[in-house]
C-alpha cells in the first residue's frame, strides 16, 4: 500500500541527508520525495511517498520521529487529500506531428512551454496516472527526455498539518 | 556569566562546567590547540588516552558506571574518525556520551583541507543527533541541547563538531537555563489505560515471565522491578545489558536468556503465557528463531522508544514511557493481587534444579569459568567490565550480579577492545570501587596501548585475561560448525602479557595452574597500580549452553549435543 507523508522539519543544512539516510539504512523505499520551505521560513515540508504495509508505515513514522529535526509527521490518506506532481516532457515534433501533439496536450490541460524546430517541451501537472497517460499518448512521437518532480500533497478542506508549530 | 567577550574555547569549558562535567577523555591535535590551551588551566580532569577510540569507550564506561553523561574529545580528521567505533558502540547500547571533535576552520570546510573529515556526515547513522557549529554565538545553545538530548528519553551519543575558528572567535557568553526543541519531546508521560490493561493481563496470566533489559538500569528502576516481580510472583530473566537490574541471588532470578543464557530462562520464556518486556528490544541474540520465540505468550512491551514496538516481534500491548513511572503505576494497580498458585514457579524451580550452569572443573588446567567464580568470591562488589567473545559470556554466566551498573559490556555492537578502556572510564567515574576487566587475549590486544594511560594517569584497574591463545568464540564456532578448521584464530605465543605490563611500569602476574588462581587475584587486589593477570586457561573450553544460529531458544544445547 502507498502512503503519502507530510513531514515538517527544521529548515537547516543536512536535514534532507538525515531523512534520506534513515530511509536507506532501514531499508524503506521512497517512491518520491519533494522538499520546500513552508510559509514559515524556519520550517521545511517534505512530502514523502512510501510503499509498505501498516507495520512498515508505523516503523517509518516512529523512526522519523526520532530525528531531532523532524517536527511533525502526518499521513495523508488519498480520500482526504489532494496531490500533484509535475513533469516536463520533451517530445519529437515536426510540422506533420506538431498539431496533433498540441491537441493531446490540450486534452490533458498540459502547457507547451518551448517550441523548437524538432521538439516541443510539454509541462503537465497531475496525479501519477494522468502523467503516465500523457506519456503513453506521446510515446509514439518519440519522447526525448522526461523530468519529474516529487509529488506534493495537502489535506482537503480546513485541515492542516503540524498546526501548533507553524 | 560574563559581560566581557570570551573565546569559544573558554566558552566551551564554561558550558561543560555548567553541565556538571568533571572529566574528559581525550587526545589533542592541531585544530584543538586553542581548546587544549584552555584545558591547561581548567579544573576539569582530562584523561589523556593513547588512541581516540578509547576516549569514546572510556566516556561510555564512565557513563554506564555513573549514570552521568560521558565526554570525549578528539581532533579533526583521523582523530574524529577514530572515535567512530566508540560512538557506534554507545549508540547501539543507548549510552549517553557527548563527543566533541575539532574541525578545520569554517572557511576551509569542504576543501579537503589537512585533517579534514566530514564527521557529522560520517556519524549521522550512529548518533542520536549531531551538530556542526558554524557560529560561536550558537555554541552555548548547542552544548545545552547536546547534553539534554544525550541524557533524556532513550539516551545516546551526541557529537559536536567544532571548527577551529569557532574556538578562537570571541563573544559575550551566557549559558541558557533551559532548552526547548520543537521536534524532541522525551517526556511522553504514561498512558494510564495501557497500564491498567497491563495489570489485567498480568492478573489473567498463569505463567508470566519478566524479560528485563538495559532500559531498567538506565531508568533506575531496579527496585521497582524487584517489587513488581515479588508482587506478581513472576520469574525474571534479563538480557546481557539487563544484568544487574535484578539480583541474581533472588529465587525469582532466571539469570540471562538467549543464545548463551540459562536453559531454565529459555524454557520459561518458551512456556510462558505472558512475557513482560521492560526496556528490552528483542535482539536476535535473545530471540533466536523469531517465529518460534515465546510461542504461547502475549507480549507486554514497556519501552520509552516507540520505534522499538513491533520492530522485531508482534506486541499485544505496548506501554510507552519511562519504565520507572510505568512500573510504579503498574505496581499500584496490582496491590490487591491474590497469591498466585505455586504451579508455575514450581515448574520453573524444577528446571533451575535440573539444568544449572555447569562446567567440568579440572585440577590440571585452569578453566575460565573457575577464574570468574574466584573473582566473584574474592570481590563480589566489583564493577565487572568485559571484552567481547567467550570472556564476555563466561563473565555474564559465572559472576553473580546483585546491583545495577556493576556489569559493563558491549552488547549491541559487540566491540572487541571495548573492555579495557571502558574499565578505565568506569574507574575514573567510580574511584571508590574495584574495577575488573574480564578479558580475552584477542580483545585485550586491540586496545592494550591504554596501559600507558593507566600508568601515566595512575588509574588502577585489574585486567584479568582468560588467555586461551585463540580468538575463542570464533574458534568455538569453527570447531562446532566448520569441521574444526581453525582458520586464522590461533593467536598463541604472540605476546608475554606479564612483560607487557611491566614494560608500562605496571604489575603483571601469570597463573598457570588452578591452585594459583586465588592468590593471583588477591595479589592483584592489593596492588597499588593496574595489574594484568595472565590466566593461562584451557584453550579448547567452549561457552555452553548454546542455541545454534537459527534455532528456537528452547533448543539450547550442552556440550556433546551439538550436531
Amino acid at each position: 500500500m502507498r502512503h503519502t507523508l507530510a513531514v515538517l522539519v527544521e529548515n537547516k543544512p543536512g536535514v534532507l541527508a538525515r531523512v534520506s539516510g534513515l530511509f536507506s539504512r532501514r531499508g524503506y523505499n521512497i517512491e518520491s520525495l519533494a522538499v520546500g520551505m513552508t510559509e514559515n521560513p524556519e520550517i521545511s515540508r517534505m512530502t514523502i511517498v512510501v510503499e509498505g504495509d501498516d507495520r512498515v508505515l508505523l516503523q517509518v513514522t516512529s523512526q522519523l520521529s526520532k530525528l531531532i529535526d523532524v517536527i511533525s509527521i502526518s499521513d495523508l490518506p488519498p480520500s482526504e487529500s489532494v496531490d500533484r506532481g509535475l513533469a516536463l516532457i520533451k517530445v519529437a515534433a515536426d510540422t506533420d506531428t506538431r498539431a496533433e501533439i498540441m491537441q493531446i496536450a490540450s486534452i490533458f490541460r498540459a502547457k507547451i512551454i518551448d517550441v523548437g524546430a524538432e521538439t516541443l517541451v510539454i509541462e503537465v501537472t497531475g496525479g501519477k496516472g494522468k502523467i503516465r497517460a500523457i506519456e503513453d499518448m506521446l510515446d509514439r512521437f518519440g519522447i526525448k527526455e522526461v523530468v519529474r518532480t516529487g509529488r506534493v500533497a495537502l489535506h482537503r478542506g480546513t485541515k492542516t498539518v503540524g498546526g501548533e508549530y507553524r | 556569566m560574563t559581560d566581557t567577550p570570551i573565546s569559544g574555547a573558554k566558552a566551551l569549558i564554561n558550558c561543560l562546567k555548567n553541565e556538571g562535567v568533571d572529566t574528559i577523555f581525550g587526545y589533542p591535535g592541531g585544530v584543538l590547540l586553542p581548546l587544549y590551551d584552555e584545558l591547561y588551566d581548567s579544573d576539569i580532569n582530562h584523561i589523556l588516552v593513547r588512541h581516540e577510540q578509547c576516549a569514546a569507550h572510556a566516556a561510555d564506561g564512565y557513563a554506564r558506571a555513573t549514570g552521568k553523561v560521558g565526554v570525549c574529545l578528539a581532533t579533526s580528521g583521523p582523530g574524529a574518525t577514530n572515535l567512530v567505533t566508540g560512538i557506534a558502540n554507545a549508540y547501539m547500547d543507548s549510552v549517553p556520551i557527548v563527543a566533541i571533535t575539532g574541525q578545520v576552520p569554517t572557511p576551509m570546510i569542504g576543501n579537503d583541507a589537512f585533517q579534514e573529515a566530514d564527521i557529522t556526515g560520517i556519524t549521522l547513522p550512529i548518533t542520536k543527533h549531531n551538530y556542526l557549529v558554524r557560529d560561536v554565538e550558537d555554541l552555548p545553545g548547542v552544548v545545552k541541547e547536546a547534553f539534554y538530548i544525550a541524557s533524556t528519553g532513550r539516551p545516546g551519543p551526541v557529537l559536536i563538531d567544532l571548527p577551529k575558528d569557532i574556538t578562537t572567535d570571541e563573544f559575550e557568553f551566557t549559558y541558557p537555563g533551559r532548552t526547548y526543541l520543537r521536534g524532541y519531546h522525551p517526556d511522553v508521560g504514561i498512558d494510564e489505560d495501557a497500564v491498567k490493561r497491563a495489570a489485567s493481563m498480568i492478573l489473567d496470566s498463569e505463567c508470566p515471565v519478566i524479560y528485563a533489559g538495559g532500559g531498567v538500569i538506565i531508568s533506575d528502576s531496579s527496585s521497582e522491578l524487584l517489587k513488581l516481580a515479588e508482587t506478581i510472583q513472576a520469574p525474571v530473566t534479563t538480557t546481557l545489558l539487563g544484568i544487574g537490574a535484578f539480583p541474581q541471588s533472588n529465587p525469582l532470578s532466571l539469570r540471562m536468556l538467549g543464545m548463551h543464557g540459562t536453559k531454565y530462562a529459555n524454557y520459561a520464556v518458551q512456556e510462558s503465557d505472558l512475557l513482560i518486556a521492560i526496556g528490552a528490544r528483542f535482539d536476535d541474540r535473545v530471540t533466536g528463531k523469531i517465529d518460534a520465540f515465546a510461542p504461547h505468550a502475549k507480549v507486554i512491551h514497556i519501552d520509552i522508544d516507540p520505534a522499538e514496538i513491533g520492530k522485531n516481534v508482534r506486541v499485544d500491548l505496548p506501554v510507552i514511557g519511562d519504565a520507572k513511572t510505568i512500573l510504579q503505576s503498574l505496581i499500584s494497580h496490582l496491590q490487591k493481587m491474590q497469591t498466585r498458585s505455586g504451579a508455575w514457579l514450581g515448574k520453573v524451580g524444577a528446571w533451575k534444579k535440573k539444568h544449572p550452569l555447569s562446567y567440568v572443573q579440572s585440577n590440571e588446567v585452569i578453566k575460565p569459568q573457575y577464574v570468574v567464580q574466584e573473582i566473584h568470591k574474592a570481590c563480589p562488589d566489583a564493577i565487572i567490565v568485559t571484552e567481547v567473545g567467550q570472556n564476555q559470556m563466561w563473565a555474564a554466566q559465572y559472576f553473580q550480579f546483585e546491583n545495577p551498573r556493576t556489569f559493563i559490556t558491549s552488547g549491541g555492537l559487540g566491540t572487541m577492545g571495548y573492555g579495557f578502556p571502558a574499565a578505565i572510564g568506569a574507574k575514573v567515574g567510580r574511584p571508590d570501587r574495584t574495577v575488573i576487566d574480564i578479558a580475552g587475549d584477542g580483545s585485550f590486544q586491540m586496545t592494550s596501548q591504554e596501559l600507558a594511560t593507566v600508568s601515566k594517569s595512575k588509574i588502577k584497574v585489574i585486567v584479568a585475561i582468560l588467555n586461551n591463545s585463540y580468538l575463542g568464540m570464533v574458534r568455538q564456532w569453527q570447531e562446532l560448525f566448520f569441521d574444526e578448521r581453525y582458520s586464522y584464530t590461533d593467536i598463541s605465543q604472540s605476546v608475554d602479557f606479564v612483560k607487557l605490563a611491566e614494560a608500562y611500569n605496571l604489575v603483571g602476574i601469570r597463573a598457570e595452574k588452578p591452585s594459583e588462581v586465588p592468590s593471583a587475584i588477591s595479589e592483584a587486589l592489593s596492588a597499588d597500580r593496574t595489574v594484568v593477570i595472565d590466566f593461562v586457561v584451557d584453550p579448547m573450553e567452549n561457552v555452553f549452553p548454546m542455541v545454534p544460529a537459527g534455532a528456537a531458544i528452547n533448543q539450547i544445547l550442552d556440550p556433546g549435543e551439538v550436531a
